[in-house]
């Protein structure tokens, strides 16, 4: 679906994206997190034609990016950076305006087009409110129903929840998850990990403009090989599995094992009470922060 | 592309209230006019002042002269500015070309808009300051002069109604040209920077540098070249015979100008990062 080949962006003497080789597949719910900074809405912006890269290659849909660039974006749904329309029109008006200006989709089926897209991102029940009196949680459920216009093959979304209350970031994320089982390949990218963590399979971690992880989510957070064990006979149990336990806090040990179960099975049947069992595995957080370095928006002061 | 930039500048209220002030201020001078019966020397204030106090049939031309020079430049200059520029501010650039609307297809959609916004400017225009001439003003009456009715031209002869119309629709059409010329200025502006106040303001530059140098003998040897050098020069349309030579230097140098900046407008933003 996408796929770039050392993708090089640099402004000056800043490299804002440094040889990436993404890889998005058919099919995929791809997340791709990084700090602020890391280049990831360059990275977006330069799939969609809007920003040309300096040196490497993109493929988007099969089709090499920018020089076939307009036979692919009629296929791709976009959110880039926010949603952004004509503030004194009504959201219906702005979803006709950005409908009627591009390609493809005829004007008789435009009035139920806008509004099949609107219901689908709960807005069906807008009114001629100009766009400028939305929230900001409207406004990005109305840049929503814009990428979802025209029935895209891909969607590429940039914070696609940015500015939602919980149960809106739910809906959205349900509404992925749907378009995605019909056959819609979501490439998102974002800074909020238990975002991508809930709905990506595949992800993608930017840091300083590489691309310094590229798995499924599955691999990533594939069990450590250690047990969580919390029993109130902690003593007696690390006395049990001695040389097992790796570290111990309280009445949380953390014992190097393969099988919960059958460790389980073994501390209840030597008469020991156990109140928590689980296979460690790595969070999101943990791949996250190991992979990236600092923030580009956190400039230390020089001593 | 190009029916949704007419829509956009047609549901915007600021055109509107550009068109409307437009209007207002021939109107107003017609009926500070027509109170004090009192019409400038001729020569002194502005073009066809002195003439329009005998027949209000030729205030359409008085009332062009009086947005000419300024008004109507600015209005030109500010949307002209918006236009790239402004849709970048607001976000919305970055979705028409991913929408995919192609560069070239905005760029020649957003001339045709604001060259529409000009005729319907100079129609506007037109059409008040006439309906402010006659009923303000009022016609001559034929008999007085002995002459079969119509307008005196500059130079003398009257002009009929078929020519005036005729020379009146000459004005706009080389008005509508020059104000392109100010569009393609700020156009190319709007299309280096992002923002609009900014792009508006570098085209009003222009004009005032070029206005200024009209003005200084020393600067005589670039005068021909400037771009509001032949603004005036549909003044020549209202003479009797037309004389073309002014009018003719004057599309030509504005047709230069238009293709110098439209094509650095269009390389410009062909190769742009869009990163707003």
């Amino acid at each position: 679906m996408i796929t770039t080949v050392a993708l090089t962006k640099r402004y000056g003497r800043v490299t804002a994206v440094d040889t990436v080789d993404l890889d998005v597949r058919e099919g995929d719910r791809y997340g791709l997190l990084g700090p602020n900074g890391s280049g990831k809405t360059t990275l977006v912006r330069m799939l969609l034609g809007l920003v040309f890269a300096t040196s490497g290659r993109i493929e988007v849909l099969g089709r090499p990016v920018p020089r076939r660039v307009h036979e692919v974006l009629p296929q791709v749904g976009a959110l880039v950076e926010g949603p952004a329309g004509y503030p004194h029109l009504s959201g219906r008006t702005n979803l006709r305006i950005f409908d009627a200006a591009g390609p493809g989709g005829s004007r008789r089926t435009r009035r139920r087009r806008v509004d099949e897209a609107l219901d689908r991102v709960g807005l069906g029940g807008i009114d001629r409110r100009p766009l400028k009196a939305y929230s900001l949680g409207m406004r990005q459920r109305l840049g929503l129903a814009g990428a979802l216009l025209r029935t895209p093959r891909l969607l590429v979304l940039d914070e696609p929840t940015n500015g939602l209350d919980p149960r809106g970031m739910r809906e959205i994320r349900d509404l992925l998850a749907e378009l995605n089982a019909a056959g819609t390949t979501v490439f998102l990218s974002s800074h909020l990990l238990a975002e991508v963590e809930q709905l990506g399979n595949r992800i993608g971690v930017m840091d300083r403009g590489r691309l310094v992880v590229q798995e499924e989510l599955a691999t990533l957070r594939a069990p450590t090989g250690r047990v969580l064990v919390r029993s109130p006979d902690a003593a007696r149990a690390a006395a049990l599995l001695d040389g097992r336990v790796e570290a111990r806090d309280g009445d949380a040990l953390t014992v190097r094992h393969d099988d919960p179960a059958g460790l389980n099975a073994l501390l209840v049947g030597e008469g020991l009470r156990v109140a928590e069992i689980s296979a460690q595995r790595r969070s999101l957080e943990q791949i996250v922060l190991a992979a990236t370095t600092t923030s580009a928006d956190r400039i230390e002061a020089v001593p | 592309m190009i029916r949704v930039e007419l829509v956009k500048l047609l549901r915007r209220p600021r055109t509107w209230v550009a068109v409307a002030l437009l209007c207002a201020l021939p109107v107003l001078v017609a009926a500070f006019v027509a109170v004090r019966h009192l019409a400038p020397a001729p020569g002194r204030g502005p073009a066809f002042m002195s003439a329009v106090l005998n027949n209000g049939s030729l205030y359409p031309a008085a009332a062009m002269a009086m947005v000419v020079p300024i008004f109507l430049p600015i209005a030109v200059a500010v949307l002209a500015g918006d236009a790239v520029a402004g849709e970048a501010t607001g976000g919305t650039l970055r979705y028409l070309l991913a929408r995919p609307v192609g560069r070239t297809r905005l760029l020649v959609a957003k001339l045709v808009a604001l060259t529409v916004f000009v005729l319907l400017a100079l129609a506007a225009v037109v059409g008040t300051s006439y309906v402010a001439g006659v009923l303000l003003l009022g016609t001559q009456p034929p008999a007085a002069l002995g002459e079969p009715g119509g307008v005196t031209s500059l130079s003398g002869p009257p002009l009929t109604s078929t020519q005036l119309t005729l020379r009146v629709l000459g004005t706009v059409a080389f008005i509508t040209v020059s104000m392109l010329g100010v569009a393609a200025i700020a156009l190319f502006l709007s299309t280096l920077t992002d923002s609009a106040l900014g792009a508006a303001f570098g085209a009003l530059a222009v004009l005032v540098t070029s206005d200024v140098l009209l003005t200084l003998d020393a600067a005589s040897a670039v005068q021909p070249y400037l771009p509001t050098r032949y603004w005036l020069a549909w003044v020549d349309f209202f003479r009797d015979p037309i004389f073309w030579r002014d009018i003719e230097h004057g599309l030509l140098l504005q047709a230069c100008y238009l293709g110098l900046l439209l094509g650095a407008a269009w390389a410009n933003f062909m190769t742009r990062d869009v990163t707003s």
